[in-house]
């Protein structure tokens, strides 16, 4: 889970990690924030002072004109339901600060830059020496001697190497304590006054740690943080009330593409398997799906019926790896159904039927006596798939 | 031959009267692993199927000693269950659970450094060495593992349990067996990893091959790739990427600090392009898998 930049300034603030003096307004809430201030939309994208997110006000009657603009403003498809207004910090330098874990090292990972609030990632291409990096254990932490260590890796010295040791240190204990798995402040501005100042702050947290981070679990459910994002369409939608329906294994994550092919498939390696393998044969896919654990016949039942009432799907393929938990008569019944309940011919919509494993004698006499095309094990999952694509482009 | 466990290997369950473990219990026990004892804190003296039952790993350690553990309970107990087994002396741990906390992870497996033990997943459904021995819920009941599992010289690891399974049908189904078949697990931090698991298959003398099943995300096949080239690895390795369409999906994003560690490599467009620069063989289509088997074998 992603927080937004003002959520993750409020927990720095907890760690005594100062950002800039500021308050956020809600669309139609009047501020009495002084100008001259900046006016940061809270969306959860990153980029988003390039596209217009982030803009400086000199005047009152600016600073509402803007406020208002930035309301009405989506950044990559995000519409925010807050603005951080922030003073303005006159700067002397910018730093970029990180921390994440290294997935091949098993532990996690500070960066550190002198060149902040530029696109890190480019600058770690392009001049690698830019940027250094030191693993940490969990259990000792990033004490602040061995930030120093890293922060004087790149050139840094004297009072400011002791303020950014320090300041990571701390950083690194947010890390941990709220189960983040990206902690980043960028830029770290260098105010002329001589302090550290965090103007940006990317904190994610581990959805999987959210049962024992019940401040976090509360925002993630709270509704309204900001509105947009890659939107859940109707189809989909209803395929997550399919899934919710009973707790008997998953009959969802169904994701909506433009083509005629309805698909039932599963596992999650399997998946994304027979929807290459699909694709690769000329196959239009109309949905992306994940079944498994076991679903109930009921489950799959009104998984098949949505999927066919999608307009110009005439055909559904159901290609599953051998499975040894999830009951291959059990899918094969509830397909079944599901094509007779939508008013079907389960010999004529089932494009192609491959689902080995445990129950596939019982399955398959199911399959046979409706004339469904079914394959056993020795049909490969990209031969079945191809089988799929034919009969679908040959419509 | 096999890898990380054998006939003789003795087994451990931690959560074992839990439904899913008792019910893999029961599987292995019929595969002809030497389940020896198993523990849930608050249940000693109970069995399942004729398995003792002790509170405490120490007490299981005591009754008969164990060298491989596996562990199914719930995901925020996985790190005191890993501790406890690693400290009590256990050398192989399987840990099966999903949704551990990421940080968790990272620190049962600093302690698994330091004690000298390997560790299968978080997020795993285990391991089967074909007519040897089975850890886990790899394969299912034994009717089903002996349909899709064969006796054999080619390795397989895969990122997807079921998909470990299915690999093995394609070769079965073939007349290709397999040495040693491991779902790695389905987390971003793993306690054996491909390139792991490619050092282990490439030391084993019954192993001839190895089949690699990927998805998007992550940097370790390009580590293996690199590996591949620096040791001049000899023994053939075959990847099937999973997921191609997945590049082509907007909103698949890395975090930045994450994108400048792995410097933005966990496409499988990038994997295949590092993969067919070290001469690792791709599979572009699944069944190609034994066509290139077929080749190198």
């Amino acid at each position: 889970m992603r927080l937004l930049e003002y959520e993750s300034k409020q927990i720095l603030k907890g760690y005594n990690i100062a950002g800039p003096r500021g308050e956020t307004v809600s669309r139609g809430q009047e501020t009495s924030f002084p100008p001259p201030a900046m006016l940061k939309s809270q969306v959860p994208t990153g980029g988003r002072g390039k596209a217009g997110g982030i803009l400086a006000a000199q005047s009152a009657p600016e600073m509402g004109e803007r406020l208002e603009l930035l309301f009405d403003t989506p950044i990559h498809g995000f519409t925010p339901t807050r603005i951080l207004v922030e003073e303005q910090i006159e700067l002397r330098q910018e730093f970029y600060l990180g921390i994440t874990y290294d997935t091949a090292a098993k532990l996690p990972v500070a960066v550190f830059s002198q060149q902040g609030g530029v696109d890190v990632e480019a600058l770690a291409k392009q001049q690698p020496g830019q940027v250094v990096d030191m693993h940490f254990s969990p259990l000792r932490r990033l004490p602040s001697f061995q930030a120093r260590e890293l922060v004087s890796r790149a050139g840094v010295t004297g009072k400011l190497l002791i303020q950014l040791g320090a300041v990571f240190s701390r950083l690194a204990d947010v890390f941990l304590d709220y189960d983040a798995t990206l902690a980043e402040i960028n830029p770290m501005g260098l105010a002329a006054d001589g302090r550290l100042i965090a103007l940006d702050c990317h904190l994610e947290i581990d959805d999987d740690a959210l049962p024992r981070q019940p401040e976090m679990a509360q925002l993630a459910k709270e509704k309204g943080r900001f509105a947009g994002g890659r939107a859940v369409s109707d189809f989909e939608r209803r395929a997550q009330e399919i899934d919710s329906l009973d707790h008997r294994g998953v009959a969802g994550r169904v994701i909506e593409f433009p083509g005629n092919l309805g698909l039932i498939i599963g596992g999650g390696g399997a998946s994304l398997t027979a929807f290459d393998a699909v694709r690769q044969h000329g196959g239009q896919p109309a949905n992306y799906c994940e079944i498994g654990g076991n679903p109930s016949v009921f489950k799959v039942t009104e998984l098949t019926k949505h999927i066919l009432s999608k307009p110009g799907v005439k055909k559904i393929a159901v290609i599953m790896n051998v499975v040894s938990n999830t009951r291959v008569d059990l899918v094969a019944r509830g397909v079944i159904k599901g094509i007779l309940e939508s008013g079907g011919d389960p010999a004529q919509s089932v494009a192609v039927f491959r689902v080995p494993g445990a129950w596939e004698e019982e399955g398959f006499r199911l399959l046979s006596k409706y004339g469904v095309p079914y394959c056993d094990r020795t049909v490969s999952i990209d031969e079945a798939a191809r089988r799929a694509a034919a009969a679908t482009t040959a419509q | 031959m096999t890898i990380l466990a054998n006939s003789e290997t003795r087994v451990l369950v931690q959560g074992i009267t839990g439904r899913e473990a008792a019910s893999f219990t029961k599987d292995m026990l019929e595969y002809g692993t030497k389940v020896v004892s198993g523990v849930t804190p608050g249940k000693k003296g109970h069995t399942v199927h004729s398995v003792p039952v002790f509170d405490t790993v120490a007490q299981a350690m005591a009754f008969e000693t164990a060298d491989a553990a596996i562990i199914s309970v719930p995901p925020l107990m996985v790190k005191e269950a890993a501790q406890e087994a690693l400290l009590g002396g256990i050398k192989l741990l399987i840990v099966v659970t999903e949704r551990v906390p990421r940080r968790d992870t990272v620190e049962f497996l600093e302690l698994a450094r330091e004690t000298g033990a390997t560790v299968i997943g978080p997020n795993t459904l285990g391991l089967i060495s074909p007519g040897v021995v089975k850890l886990g819920m790899a394969g299912g009941p034994v009717a089903t593992v002996e349909k899709a599992y064969m006796p054999g010289k080619v390795g397989i690891a895969s990122r997807s349990g079921g998909m470990t399974t299915e690999i093995a049908n394609l070769l079965t189904t073939n007349g290709i067996g397999q040495s040693t078949c491991i779902s790695v697990g389905g987390d971003p931090i793993v306690g054996s990893n491909f390139l792991e698991l490619a050092e282990r298959f490439n030391q084993d003398p019954g192993t001839e091959a190895m089949v690699i099943f990927s998805e998007p995300g992550g940097v370790i096949e390009e580590k293996l790739a690199q590996w591949v080239q620096e040791n001049r690895v000899t023994m053939p390795i075959i990847a099937f990427i999973a997921g191609r369409f997945v590049d082509d999906m907007p909103g698949m994003r890395f975090g930045h600090a994450a994108t400048i560690v792995e410097g933005d490599k966990g496409s499988t467009k990038s994997k295949i392009e590092v993969f067919e620069g070290a001469g690792i063989r791709v599979a572009h289509a699944f069944s190609d898998i034994v066509t290139i088997l077929r080749e190198v074998l």
